[in-house]
């Protein structure tokens, strides 16, 4: 069924042909076990998880709206709630608080005009957990883009690009 | 202990040109060990797995080759083989550079347990923040799918093996096996009682084994060189060499392949691995196993990175993730950011972990900020003795040993540096400096 309160034709089309090749990964008869995919795929087209959409991966998947909800949910990488341009999520867990994440934080904290948990049309600022980049710390992530061995001058430059 | 120089095996590949990709892993020797396996068969390989002495490098050191020998062969369910690519755990990140650097590693490894346990559907479950290492490793997956590795026919034999790369969505828990199980069946990550174990009752509710990605980039060295050779690299009990990751306060973080001998010491210490301490700064304490493992104090770390040595001291070889900690570091600070992670990360099914790691956060954040109460030092020892007893490791009061994880260092911290937690009691305040943005800064790295 197509949905054009939701998706543009191109995006329709997108979502059709990639939850297919998603769902032939899986036995025929655990549509659902392609939730993680399912919902990562809609995030990908739309930013985030729209309440239409999750209803629509809920028929796909033939299962109920409220698993759908369950999962999107307990995941921090879903967004339910429409975040800003840029998910901003900083690592401040200890390898990288002992290499100076804490003072990454309040530096974009100020830069931003946001405290972590914080959001606004451009940034939504995030603390996260531990992201196994302790080696080349301190690290944030972008939108699942990933920056480490980060300084005041590389942020700089990173916040420069985020327009 | 052998005098021969250290080969590296894992790592050994790493910065050579083209390494993750299938010619350059075919040219230094890749996919011998696959087609060896195969003319073995596959009770052959079980046993070599079970004689090399290989354990299992996620966290827990389980021994690999009785893991797979659980699995019922008679079974007429399928069988899957579910890898463990999660690494979520804190200070660890030895998988990430395994799939970045060399995914045909991993990939032989899939194919050859495979083929041991008669699996045809392989899931290979990575972190969710783990996008570019998916890349990589889809378009390793597709050159060995494209060269008749995988797919229809395993290298021209009459096996069919599938396998598939799935993104979790950030959440720690589904590194806990059954719950990683729970999210490759599209739920959210709540841990499954046990028994019945996976391999027995896995995936889809079929026999399924579960192995971390080192454990697999492993078994390719144990068949081509053989399970005695393997064995015999490392100490009774553990074979081979292990992979693990450096941070905090030391000149070199780093992920290092080392022999099985090398102590916390020499890791940190060694020119060939962290080259010392940054300038004017001791060793104060080191976490030697992620930071679920109890904390050394700086006069503990003459213990080898090994599965016994650590167990010996009450302790675990974990997931390899080693956390260094110089003589500026606050200890409640530090802990207070274990602890917060346990919170956040704690999947909420049982009560003594999903009010124990808030509750012990609440009190830990409160002596740091200078609100700490006379008493508050037994009742966080009180509070994590609720969640799970200590020592020995493993007697957690919950359904998985996330419990455990968020105790062990709680009650490591506290009794180790006790005078510590006091001192911030007694003075209403952190006797480092209120709001310590300052920490972590030090002139060899770091964000100042
Ligand atoms: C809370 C928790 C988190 C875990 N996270 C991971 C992980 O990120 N990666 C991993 O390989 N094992 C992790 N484990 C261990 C797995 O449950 C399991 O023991 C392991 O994947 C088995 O593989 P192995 O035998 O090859 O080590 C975790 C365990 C717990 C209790
Ligand atoms: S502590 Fe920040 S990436 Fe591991």
């Amino acid at each position: 069924m197509a949905n054009e309160a939701l998706f543009t034709p191109a995006e329709q089309m997108k979502f059709d042909q990639e939850l297919s090749e998603i769902l032939s990964h899986y036995p025929a008869d655990r549509k659902s076990a392609a939730m993680l995919p399912a919902l990562r795929l809609l995030q990908s087209i739309k930013g985030w998880l729209p309440p239409e959409g999750m209803t629509l991966v809920a028929e796909r998947l033939e299962t109920s709206v409220a698993r759908v909800y369950e999962v999107a949910t307990f995941y921090v990488m879903f967004h339910t709630k429409k975040p800003g341009k840029y998910t901003i999520d900083v690592c401040t867990n200890l390898s990288c608080s002992l290499r100076g994440a804490e003072s990454l934080l309040a530096y974009l904290e100020k830069k931003l005009g946001l405290r972590a948990g914080e959001m606004n049309e451009m940034f939504y600022l995030r603390e996260t957990e531990c992201l196994a980049s302790c080696g080349t710390a301190p690290c944030l992530q972008v939108n699942e883009e990933h920056y480490e061995n980060l300084t005041r001058e590389s942020v700089d430059e990173l916040l420069g690009k985020l327009t | 202990m052998s005098t021969t120089p250290f080969e590296k095996l894992i790592t050994r590949n790493w910065g050579k040109p083209g390494s993750h990709t299938l010619d350059g892993y075919k040219k230094n020797g890749g996919y011998k060990a696959l087609e060896k396996a195969l003319e073995m068969g596959p009770a052959a390989i079980i046993d070599a797995v079970k004689k090399s002495n290989l354990r299992g490098r996620g966290g827990a050191g389980f021994p690999t080759g009785m893991k797979w020998s659980f699995v019922p062969r008679d079974s007429p369910k399928p069988k899957y083989l579910a890898v463990n690519g999660d690494e979520s755990e804190p200070g660890t990140f030895k998988d990430r550079y395994i799939l970045e650097n060399d995914p045909h590693m991993m990939l032989e490894g899939i194919a050859i347990a495979s083929y041991a346990l008669d699996v045809h559907t392989c899931y290979v479950y990575l972190r969710g923040e783990f996008k570019k290492q998916a890349e990589i490793l889809q378009k390793a997956l597709d050159e060995a799918y494209q060269a008749g590795i995988f797919g229809k026919k395993l290298l021209g034999r009459d096996y069919p093996l599938d396998c598939y790369v799935v993104r979790g969505a950030g959440a720690y828990i589904c590194g806990e096996e059954t719950a990683l199980l729970e999210s490759l069946e599209g739920k959210k990550g709540w841990p499954r009682l046990k028994p019945p174990f996976p391999a027995v009752v896995g995936l889809f509710g079929c026999p399924t084994v579960v192995n971390n990605v080192e454990t697999l980039a492993s078994v390719p060295h144990v068949i081509e060189r053989g399970a005695e050779w393997y064995a015999k690299l490392g100490p009774e009990r553990s074979g081979g060499t292990r992979v693990v990751c450096l941070s905090g306060s030391v000149n070199r973080p780093g992920v290092y392949e080392i022999p099985l001998h090398v102590t916390v010491r020499e890791l940190i210490e060694s020119p060939q691995y962290g080259q010392g301490m940054p300038p004017g700064r001791k060793v104060k304490a080191v976490i030697p196993g992620g930071s679920s493992a109890p904390v050394l104090s700086g006069d503990e770390i003459d213990v080898a990175l090994e599965f016994e040595a650590l167990k010996n001291v009450q302790n675990m070889a974990g997931s390899g993730g080693v956390i260094v900690m110089d003589d500026q570091t606050c200890m409640v600070r530090a802990l207070w950011r274990v602890a917060r992670f346990y919170a956040e990360e704690s999947c909420g099914q049982c009560t003594p972990c999903r009010e124990g790691t808030a509750w012990q956060t609440r009190i830990i954040r409160a002596i740091e900020e200078g609100r700490g109460q006379p008493g508050d030092v037994e009742k966080l020892l009180n509070v994590v003795q609720a969640i799970a007893p200590y020592p020995p490791i493993g007697l957690g009061n919950t359904i998985c040993a996330l419990g455990d994880a968020a105790a062990l260092p709680t009650h490591s911290f506290v009794t180790k540096f006790r005078a510590e937690f006091e001192a911030h009691i007694q003075e209403k305040r952190c006797p480092f400096g209120a709001g310590h943005h300052g920490w972590g800064h030090f002139g060899s790295g770091g964000f100042a």
